[in-house]
C-alpha cells in the first residue's frame, strides 16, 4: 500500500493571476504531495470534474478577482451533488475578513489569506489526512 | 464485485476509485485486475512519447477532438515525473487539454512516475485495463519527457508516436538507439519552425540506414503544428490507418501477446521476491550484509549463492 495524497490546485474565474497558484502548488509537491494543475480561467464544472477524474483528496482554489462568494461554495456545492462531498475544498487569495464566516459555513474548510506561510497550508493538510507522511 | 459492475457502466467516481486502488499497490488491486481482464481487449492503446517540450499535451488535446468529432469515448493518462527528493509532483500535462474537462466521453488521467523510471509509471498498465473495461475506444498514454532510453511506453501501447521538435541538430544522430527505434510513427510538431525539413529527411535518412526494411515496414514521418492545428488530422487519420494494418497483419495481436508475456514475468518475479525478501528477512538483515560486503568480509556473487543454497535446503526454492 503506498498512498499519496492528491491535490487539484486550480484558479476558477477570470482573473489571470496565478503567480500565488503556481507558488503554493510546487511548494506542495516539494512536500511530498502530487499536485494537479489545471491553469487559469477555470469554471467550477471543470474544477469538479477534475477533483473528480483524478480522485483527489483536496481541491485547492486560489482567487484574486472577489468573487469568491460565490465560485467556492459553487464547488462545494458540485462536489456534493456529484456524491464526491468527502473531497475537501480550501480557498486562498485576497479574501477580505468579513468573508471568512460565510466560506466557512458554505464548506470551505479553511482559507488562506495573502502573508499567510506555506506551513500553515501543510499543517491543515496533515490535520485532515491524519498522518504525518505525505 | 460491485466496483467492476460500476466500471463497465463507465461511472466515472468508479472509474476514477479503482485506478487510485491500482495505483497505491493495494491489497483489492490484483483481484480488481483479474475481475476486469475478461472486458479487456477492446480499446486501441496509443503512446504518444518524446522529448521534454516537443508538444506531446497539445497534440493529444488535438487528438481528443478528433476522437469526439467521430463520437468515440477516448482516456488520456498523461504522466509526469515524480521528485526524486520529495517524492512529490506536479502533474500539468492536463493544464492543456483542460477545453476537454467537462465532456463525459473524455477522462483525463495524471499519474506521477513515483519512481518508476521508463517514463510511465507502476499503475499504468492497471489504469489501461480500467479504461479499457470501462468502454472508452481509444486510450492514450502520454510518457513522461524522455531522452533516449524511456521505452517501456512498448510493453503498454499498440501504436507508439514519437513527437519531435526542430532545433535538435545532431541530436538525432545520438538517438539512434533506444527511443528512435520503438516509433511506429514519427512526428515532426512545430513545422512551422526552421529547421523542420531538415529533422524530417534527418528521421529519413536515419530511417533507411536501418534498411534490410522492406518499404512498407519503415515509419511514415508526419509534419504538423499542434498549435496551430495544421497537419494534425492527416496525422490523427495516419495512427488509424497504421493501426488497421498492424491489425491486418498480425503485429497488433503480436504486440498484445509480448504485453502480455511481460506481465506474466512481471508478476512472477515480483511474487518470488516477495517470497524471498520475506523468508530471507531482507529488512532486518540487509543493514548488516551491507557492511559485511563493503568491510570486504564476504563476496556478494558468493554470499548469494549460499543463501539461495539455504533456501534450497529447506525446500523453499
Amino acid at each position: 500500500m503506498d498512498k499519496k495524497i492528491r491535490i487539484v490546485i486550480a484558479k476558477p474565474g477570470l482573473d489571470g493571476h496565478d503567480r500565488g497558484a503556481k507558488y503554493i502548488a510546487r511548494a506542495l509537491k516539494d512536500a511530498g504531495y502530487e499536485v494537479i494543475y489545471t491553469g487559469i480561467r477555470q469554471t467550477p464544472e471543470s474544477i469538479v470534474a477534475t477533483a473528480i477524474q483524478e480522485d483527489v483528496d483536496f481541491v485547492g482554489l486560489s482567487l484574486l478577482s472577489g468573487a469568491h462568494n460565490e465560485l467556492f461554495p459553487r464547488v462545494v456545492n458540485l462536489l456534493k451533488e456529484q456524491e464526491a462531498g468527502d473531497i475537501i475544498v480550501f480557498g486562498g487569495g485576497v479574501i477580505p475578513e468579513e468573508d471568512l464566516g460565510f466560506l466557512e459555513k458554505r464548506g470551505i474548510q479553511a482559507i488562506f489569506r495573502p502573508g499567510a506561510p506555506i506551513s500553515d497550508v501543510i499543517s491543515f493538510i496533515k490535520s485532515k489526512t491524519g498522518s504525518t507522511a505525505a | 464485485m460491485e466496483l467492476i459492475e460500476k466500471i463497465q457502466l463507465g461511472q466515472i467516481r468508479a472509474i476514477a476509485k479503482a485506478i487510485t486502488l491500482i495505483e497505491n499497490n493495494t491489497e483489492e488491486k490484483e483481484k480488481l485486475i483479474d475481475a476486469l481482464h475478461p472486458f479487456t481487449g477492446n480499446a486501441y492503446v496509443i503512446g504518444v512519447t518524446g522529448p521534454p517540450g516537443a508538444g506531446k499535451s497539445t497534440i493529444v488535446d488535438r487528438f481528443i477532438q478528433f476522437e469526439r468529432d467521430r463520437g468515440k469515448k477516448i482516456a488520456v493518462i498523461a504522466v509526469d515525473p515524480s521528485s526524486p527528493f520529495s517524492g512529490g509532483a506536479i502533474l500539468g500535462d492536463r493544464l492543456r487539454m483542460q477545453t476537454h474537462a467537462t465532456d463525459r466521453g473524455v477522462f483525463i488521467r495524471s499519474m506521477a512516475s513515483r519512481g518508476h523510471l521508463g517514463g510511465i509509471s507502476t499503475g499504468t498498465s492497471g489504469a489501461i485495463k480500467v479504461f479499457d473495461a470501462a468502454g472508452f475506444d481509444t486510450i492514450i498514454l502520454e510518457t513522461i519527457g524522455v531522452g533516449q532510453t524511456e521505452v517501456e511506453v512498448i510493453e503498454m501501447a499498440d501504436l507508439i508516436l514519437l513527437t519531435l521538435v526542430p532545433g535538435m541538430g545532431d541530436e538525432i544522430q545520438a538517438m539512434k538507439a533506444g527511443i528512435m527505434e520503438i516509433a511506429d510513427l514519427f512526428l515532426v510538431n512545430k513545422s512551422d519552425l526552421d529547421g523542420a525539413d531538415r529533422l524530417k529527411s534527418e528521421i529519413e535518412y536515419m530511417l533507411m540506414l536501418g534498411s534490410g526494411m522492406n518499404e512498407e515496414a519503415i515509419p511514415p514521418i508526419k509534419m504538423a503544428s499542434a498549435k496551430n492545428n495544421t497537419g494534425t488530422e492527416e496525422l490523427y487519420i495516419s495512427i488509424f490507418e497504421r493501426l488497421n494494418l498492424f491489425k491486418e497483419s498480425g503485429l497488433l495481436a503480436n504486440r498484445r501477446k509480448i504485453r502480455i508475456q511481460k506481465e506474466i514475468e512481471h508478476i512472477f518475479a515480483s511474487k518470488l521476491k516477495e517470497i524471498l525478501y520475506t523468508r530471507l528477512n531482507m529488512k532486518e538483515n540487509i543493514n548488516l550484509w551491507i557492511e559485511r560486503v563493503y568491510n570486504r568480509e564476504i563476496r556478494p556473487y558468493t554470499f548469494v549463492n549460499e543463501k539461495m543454497m539455504e533456501l534450497k535446503k529447506e525446500n523453499v526454492l
